[in-house]
Formats: structure tokens, C-alpha cells, sequence
């Protein structure tokens, strides 16, 4: 087995593209475990720790930019009041040992439908930035999930950095597991208003073979808001609306029995999920 | 490979290290210290928790190489010749220690939340030691033994 150890983004496409089936480690939280259970044996290595570009996140053209190889650390510790609901699930994520090791770009490499990233990524409508040596591209979210645990990553390709919009209003996340540390997923949802946009969005974890968004019950919302003139005079919003959208939320699901939950659970979960994170989300906005 | 790390102050060197070997092996069978322990190797129970570059991890998760030319201190870099650390005190004072194969885990865990937070809160101990397990005490006699390390004052060492 090779290791390779680029010290710039540069060294580490350059890497990656002579070296495709090398297997990019971050935080190796997910890469660790399969290596010590003789799951993975792969010809090498490419570990990403040292680069610099990916630890750094900063603003670009009023976008937030964050490198693959930000930790959920520090996504609580300094992107809180950028992207709430992310750093909401960032504190959801395993322990302090996994968080500290733990990043947003391996999360999406291991593009489990139970990432915690996820959800909130939907939700806020960012996109991931990929590069290889021929050059960069910009994926949504909702496009960069083509499976249970597949993305459409090529060969060469490397995760460069999540670009999202800073929130405008607020955002909730909530997962359902059974307790409350170190916990994967049972299923999850993330919410994310904008009062600026008019917008609402949705993301789905954990009840689907990827994650995803629930696009009736964002459209639904949007219509209401607007007509009922809600987003100008944010009045408490009614039970049948709040209800309505919960089911939505939930029908957008495909879910599965497994070990952790029933797709009947995961959907109930979902509806209830949904009214909480709107009802608190619209609570917040009426204060604001 | 052959890598260097700084171990508990010390330069370190290993040999012949495997490219997907991890940091828990390297300090546990090629260097000699069985302080960090190996129970899971994915994550789950903190037995091998420790610092690596001023953060606590799970020696388990780091790819060896990933730690070369780093600074990791492990449990046995926090007592000396002057005595246990403050925190290793408290354990023993509190009865936090019954077949002791979490305590290693546990103490670095408690130094390094001592350090960050001096005084943290019921809630704050239970959040930063949630992965961390202990199959025998019931973790109340964990709470106790990280109340007296925190009003013992300040762990002596800074990392
Ligand atoms: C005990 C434990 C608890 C956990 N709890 C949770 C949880 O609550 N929620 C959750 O969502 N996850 C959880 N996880 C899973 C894991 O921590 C996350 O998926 C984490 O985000 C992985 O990030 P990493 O940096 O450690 O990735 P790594 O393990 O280094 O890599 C993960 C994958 O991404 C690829 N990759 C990494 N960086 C890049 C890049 N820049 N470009 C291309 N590919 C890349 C790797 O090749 C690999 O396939 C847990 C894991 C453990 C061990
Ligand atoms: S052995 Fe590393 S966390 Fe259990
Ligand atoms: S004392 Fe035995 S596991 Fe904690």
C-alpha cells in the first residue's frame, strides 16, 4: 500500500489524478473503521489532513465557502450564525472525539443516506465543489447523490469545498436515534427559511436511498406564506397548514425497514420532525 | 514507512509502519505504551482517546502517518516522577475506577476538558465525556471523581 501525503491542493489533484483508485482520508472516521475491520484494502492511501486549502473557510461573492476539511468542530465553534442548521447537526455527530476528527467533505465522500451533513446542505440549497487536474465543477447537493453511499464523483475528482448562502432566517435541524450521543441517524430533518427569498427548503435524511429534499412540501409552504401574506405579518401559523406540510414531508420519503427503525417509524418520525423544526423555525421568525 | 512522532514530550520513532496501520497500534505495539486501549477500533468507547496537536481524538480513527511529525500525549504523559496528575487523583479518591479498562480514556478525556472549561457544568462534563463508555461504575462515580479534579483547581500540565 502507497501513502501519499500532498501538502497542497495542487500536489493533492496532481496525486489523485496520476493515482485514481487511491482513497482519499480526512478525518478517517469512516476510512479508519474499515481499514481496522479489514473491510478496505485499497493501494493507497491519500491523506488529506495536511493540505491547507481544505481547512479554510471565508466568504466569496457573498457566498460561504468551506473547505472539505473543515471539522464539525469548528463548523459549531465559528459557522454557527452562518449555517445553523448544519452546525445544529454538526453537535449531533458522534462525540467529541468524532467531532474533532470528523469533516463535512468526508461526509459527503462517504455520502451515507444517514449523514448528518446532509440534510442541512439540502436544505440551505448549497452546492460541493469537486476538482480534478482538468478543472473544477459546482454540484448541488440534490445532484450529488446517486445511491446509497455513491456520489457522482469521478475518478480523478476530489471535494474541494461546500458554497452555500449565508442564513437569512431562521434554520432547525432534528434527528431521531436511540439516544443521545453517538447515534446514527433513525431518520432526520433539516429546515431552513429565508425571508429574503421568499424560500423555503427541506432535507431528508436516513428514509431514502439518498438524501433528499421534500419539494411538495416546500412549494406548499411557499404558496401559503405568500398568499396569506404571512412572511410581511408573520401571524401563528394554522394547524391544518402545519399539518399539511408535515405530511408532505413525510410522502416525500421512500423509507425502509432495517435494524434501526421500521419505514412506517421513520415516516411518522418525519411528520413529527417537520412540525417541530417549522413550528420552531416560524416561533423564531415572528420574534425576529 | 518509517515515522516520527513526539510522544509525552519525547521524541519517537517507528519502523516498518503498515500505510493503513493506525496511531493506537503504532503507541501501543510498536512503542511501548499500553495506556491508550484497544477495545472497538471504531470509535465507540474512547478507551483510546488522546491528544493529538492540543485535540482529543480516538488514537483508533488516525491513520499512523496522518500523526508523523505530531505532537500526541497519551495518559502516560500526564504523570510524572512527582506523582499522578490531579485528575488521576480525583479517580482514585472517587472510587471512579473499577476494572479501570476506560479509566486511561477517561482521565485524558477529563484533563482535556479541564483545561478548556476549568469549571464546567453537570451538563458540559456529561456532553464532553459522552464518548467515553464504562461497562462497571455507572458514571455517577466518574461525575464525582471530574467535580473534585475541577475543584482541586487547574490540571497542572497545559497539553
Ligand atoms: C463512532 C462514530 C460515530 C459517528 N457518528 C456519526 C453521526 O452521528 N453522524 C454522521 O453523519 N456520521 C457519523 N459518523 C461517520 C463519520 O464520522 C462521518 O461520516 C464523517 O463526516 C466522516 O468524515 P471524515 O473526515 O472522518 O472522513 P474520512 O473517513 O476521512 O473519509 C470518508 C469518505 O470520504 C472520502 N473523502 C474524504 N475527504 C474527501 C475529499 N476531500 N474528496 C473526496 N473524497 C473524500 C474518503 O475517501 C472516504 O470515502 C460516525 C463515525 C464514528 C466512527
Ligand atoms: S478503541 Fe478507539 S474508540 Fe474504541
Ligand atoms: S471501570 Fe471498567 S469499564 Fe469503566
Amino acid at each position: 500500500m502507497d501513502f501519499f501525503v500532498p501538502r497542497s491542493w495542487a500536489d493533492a489533484l496532481a496525486a489523485k489524478a496520476e493515482h485514481p483508485a487511491a482513497v482519499p482520508l480526512a478525518g478517517g472516521t469512516d476510512v479508519m473503521v474499515e481499514l481496522n475491520f479489514d473491510r478496505l484494502r485499497p493501494d493507497a492511501l491519500l491523506d488529506l489532513s495536511r493540505v491547507e486549502e481544505l481547512q479554510d473557510w471565508g466568504h466569496d461573492n457573498g457566498a460561504l465557502r468551506v473547505g472539505a476539511g473543515v471539522s464539525y468542530t469548528r463548523v459549531i465553534d465559528e459557522l454557527g450564525k452562518l449555517v445553523p442548521a448544519l452546525a445544529m447537526a454538526s453537535r449531533t455527530v458522534g462525540s467529541p472525539q468524532i467531532r474533532n476528527r470528523g469533516t463535512v467533505g468526508g461526509n459527503l465522500g462517504s455520502a451515507s443516506p444517514a449523514g448528518d451533513a446532509h440534510p442541512p446542505l439540502l436544505a440551505t440549497g448549497a452546492s460541493v465543489e469537486v476538482a480534478s487536474v482538468r478543472g473544477s465543477r459546482v454540484v448541488p447537493v440534490e445532484e450529488f447523490f446517486t445511491g446509497p453511499k455513491r456520489h457522482v464523483l469521478e475518478p480523478d475528482e476530489l471535494i474541494y469545498a461546500f458554497v452555500v448562502r449565508p442564513a437569512a432566517g431562521p434554520q432547525q435541524f432534528s434527528k431521531v436515534g436511540t439516544r443521545n450521543a453517538m447515534v446514527i441517524a433513525v431518520a432526520s430533518f433539516a429546515l431552513a427559511l429565508d425571508p429574503e427569498k421568499r424560500s423555503v427548503g427541506t432535507g431528508i435524511g436516513s428514509a431514502a436511498p439518498t438524501p433528499l429534499r421534500a419539494k411538495p412540501a416546500e412549494e406548499f409552504l411557499e404558496g401559503e406564506l405568500a398568499s396569506g401574506a404571512l412572511w410581511d405579518a408573520p401571524r401563528p401559523l394554522p394547524e391544518r397548514l402545519v399539518a399539511h406540510f408535515s405530511e408532505l414531508v413525510a410522502s416525500a420519503a421512500s423509507p425502509i425497514d432495517d435494524v434501526r427503525g421500521t419505514a412506517a417509524y421513520r415516516r411518522r418520525a418525519l411528520a413529527v420532525m417537520a412540525r417541530r423544526a417549522l413550528g420552531w423555525a416560524w416561533s423564531e421568525y415572528q420574534r425576529s | 514507512m518509517r515515522l516520527q512522532f513526539t510522544v509525552n514530550s519525547r521524541l519517537c520513532e517507528a519502523d516498518d509502519v503498515w500505510e493503513g496501520e493506525s496511531l493506537l497500534f503504532v503507541l501501543r505495539e510498536r512503542l511501548g505504551l499500553w495506556g491508550a486501549k484497544n477495545a472497538c477500533e471504531q470509535g465507540e468507547c474512547g478507551s483510546c482517546s488522546v491528544v493529538l496537536d492540543g485535540v482529543l481524538v480516538c488514537a483508533c480513527l488516525v491513520g499512523a502517518g496522518q500523526a508523523a511529525g505530531r505532537e500526541i500525549v497519551t495518559v502516560e504523559g500526564l504523570s510524572d516522577d512527582d506523582g499522578l496528575d490531579p485528575v488521576q487523583e480525583a479517580f482514585l479518591e472517587a472510587g471512579a475506577v473499577q476494572c479501570g479498562f476506560c479509566t486511561p480514556g477517561l482521565v485524558v478525556a477529563t484533563h482535556e476538558l479541564l483545561r478548556r472549561h476549568p469549571s464546567p457544568t453537570d451538563a458540559e462534563v456529561r456532553e464532553a465525556l459522552a464518548g467515553n463508555l464504562c461497562r462497571c461504575t455507572g458514571y455517577e462515580q466518574i461525575l464525582d471523581a471530574v467535580r473534585l479534579a475541577a475543584s482541586a483547581g487547574p490540571a497542572r500540565r497545559a497539553e
